[in-house]
């Protein structure tokens, strides 16, 4: 079960995507401010694009003679981060041109990376009286149920229309063109509950939004959304109004 | 293979997963009693107990991928992974994965599926569970087992939470083991007897 090293693992599945995108493209580490002690949470975090990705994660055949300085831990930015969005592979023009997708399924792939992202969920949110984690179908709920199980909290899929059987309420939301529903069960949560929403990724905050609205019609009071990445040129975050996220990563 | 035959008679935990499972009829449509395992989700210790049995089966045999199905298998092999310190691969429905994926078709009852999987999850010679819900015909395992053996992965087991009791003393999937907790729940007079499901039952 030893995998090789991180750069090694990356480069055989997948050449050239993590080492030949420009800069610009590619994941900034958001630096965690780290909460201590519990009593003083705050969803205001620092907002550094200093790129973090260590010269040893970097491919050698890269060719970009970009000096990178070696991560050291500064105040604030947890070392586990840099990690984890070095994990994160992207997809150019998928699923259309135009769109750099940020694919998660390598960082599950990294059994270290995948854990150590959980841990950050966890140790966020293990002694916030969280009863309830939502996951956002279908890539929340990879994320999901282990910080559901490691924080006592239950798990609630919010998803696609007609995949959940028995009685449920809906929420419509936009997309670019069109609309989508999501669906929650009658009786999943109660009122008074807290809540998180889980998703892998924030963009324009439209599913976030409607995941929202769906537990607090039912009387749930939603504490904070948290995905791994986030993409801040789409403004999900202000979508989301007054509700806090928190992420990892941000694609800046 | 069921759990209750195989090391685990008499487990009250499993007494619990069954009971915390919901029947829902007629769907997806008449005649279906389908196996809702969302109220399992929604019980802490019955949740993080069928993960656990699934845990303490598997952290020994040196498993280094858990293959999940969309999307229910999402929702249990992750957590699985993690515990056996295993990578985590998603098996999904056409189109959803980026990047490049295997194809493998499998029938439904009225015409045929597909599930995909990412090239490079999986490296030759590792070994591998396939998770899922729940097991019926077994056409979705066997479209998984395929796709992981023809990129040399060595399929060590099939688990689910739930089967139906035809896979009872089954050979298994393609020869493939298949480890199951419990088997469907019935109901009765549209009631279910557990009182630990909060959720309302439907009413027939």
């Amino acid at each position: 079960m030893q995998s090789a090293s991180l750069v090694d693992s990356l480069n055989s599945l997948f050449p050239p995507f993590t080492s030949s995108l420009p800069s610009s493209l590619r994941l900034q580490p958001r630096f965690l401010r780290i909460l201590n002690p519990p009593s003083s949470f705050s969803p205001a975090y620092p907002l550094h694009t200093d790129r973090s990705t260590p010269a040893s994660l970097r491919s050698p055949a890269a060719g970009d003679s970009v000096q990178i300085p070696e991560m050291a831990v500064k105040d604030g930015q947890d070392p586990r981060i840099a990690k984890i969005s070095s994990a994160i592979r992207v997809i150019p023009n998928f699923p259309k041109p135009g769109i750099m997708f940020q694919d998660i399924t390598t960082l599950l792939l990294d059994t270290k990376a995948f854990k150590d992202t959980i841990d950050l969920f966890v140790e966020r949110y293990r002694d916030k009286n969280i009863s309830v984690v939502a996951g956002v179908e279908a890539r929340g709920f990879i994320f999901g149920p282990p910080i559901a199980l490691a924080i006592g909290a239950k798990f609630v899929p919010m998803r696609k229309p007609n995949k959940l059987p028995g009685e449920v309420i809906s929420e419509e939301y936009s997309l670019e063109y069109g609309t989508d529903k999501m669906e929650m069960h009658v009786g999943a949560v109660e009122p008074g509950e807290r809540a998180l929403v889980i998703d892998d990724l924030i963009a324009t905050g439209g599913t976030l939004c409607a995941a929202i609205k769906l537990l607090e019609r039912v009387g749930v009071e939603v504490f904070e959304c948290a995905c791994v990445i986030e993409l801040p040129e789409l403004k999900g975050r202000e979508r989301l109004g007054e509700k806090p996220l928190f992420v990892l990563v941000s694609s800046a | 293979m069921f759990a209750e035959e195989n090391g685990l008679k008499g487990d009250p935990r499993l007494r619990a997963i069954s009971e915390a499972i919901r029947v829902v009829p007629h769907f997806p449509k008449q005649g279906i009693m389908f196996q809702d395992i969302t109220t399992l989700l929604l019980n802490h210790k019955v949740f993080k107990d069928t993960v656990d049995i699934f845990v303490d089966r598997y952290r020994d045999m040196d498993i280094s991928a858990v293959a999940g199905v969309e999307a229910r298998g999402f929702m249990f092999g992750p957590a699985i992974a993690l515990g056996i310190g295993a990578k985590f691969i998603p098996l999904r429905k056409p189109r959803k994965l980026p990047g490049e994926v295997i194809s493998e078709k499998y029938v439904l009852e009225y015409g045929t599926d597909c599930l995909e999987m990412h090239v490079g999850a999986v490296q030759p010679g590792e070994r591998a569970l396939v998770i899922d819900d729940l097991v019926a015909t077994g056409g979705t395992l066997s479209a998984a087992i395929r796709l992981l053996e023809r990129v040399g992965a060595e399929v060590v087991e099939c688990a689910c939470v739930v089967g139906v009791p035809e896979v009872k003393g089954h050979r298994g999937l393609n020869g493939k083991p298949l480890y199951v907790l419990v088997e469907p729940r019935e109901i009765e007079n549209g009631f279910s007897d557990d009182e630990h499901v909060k959720m309302p039952m439907m009413e027939l």
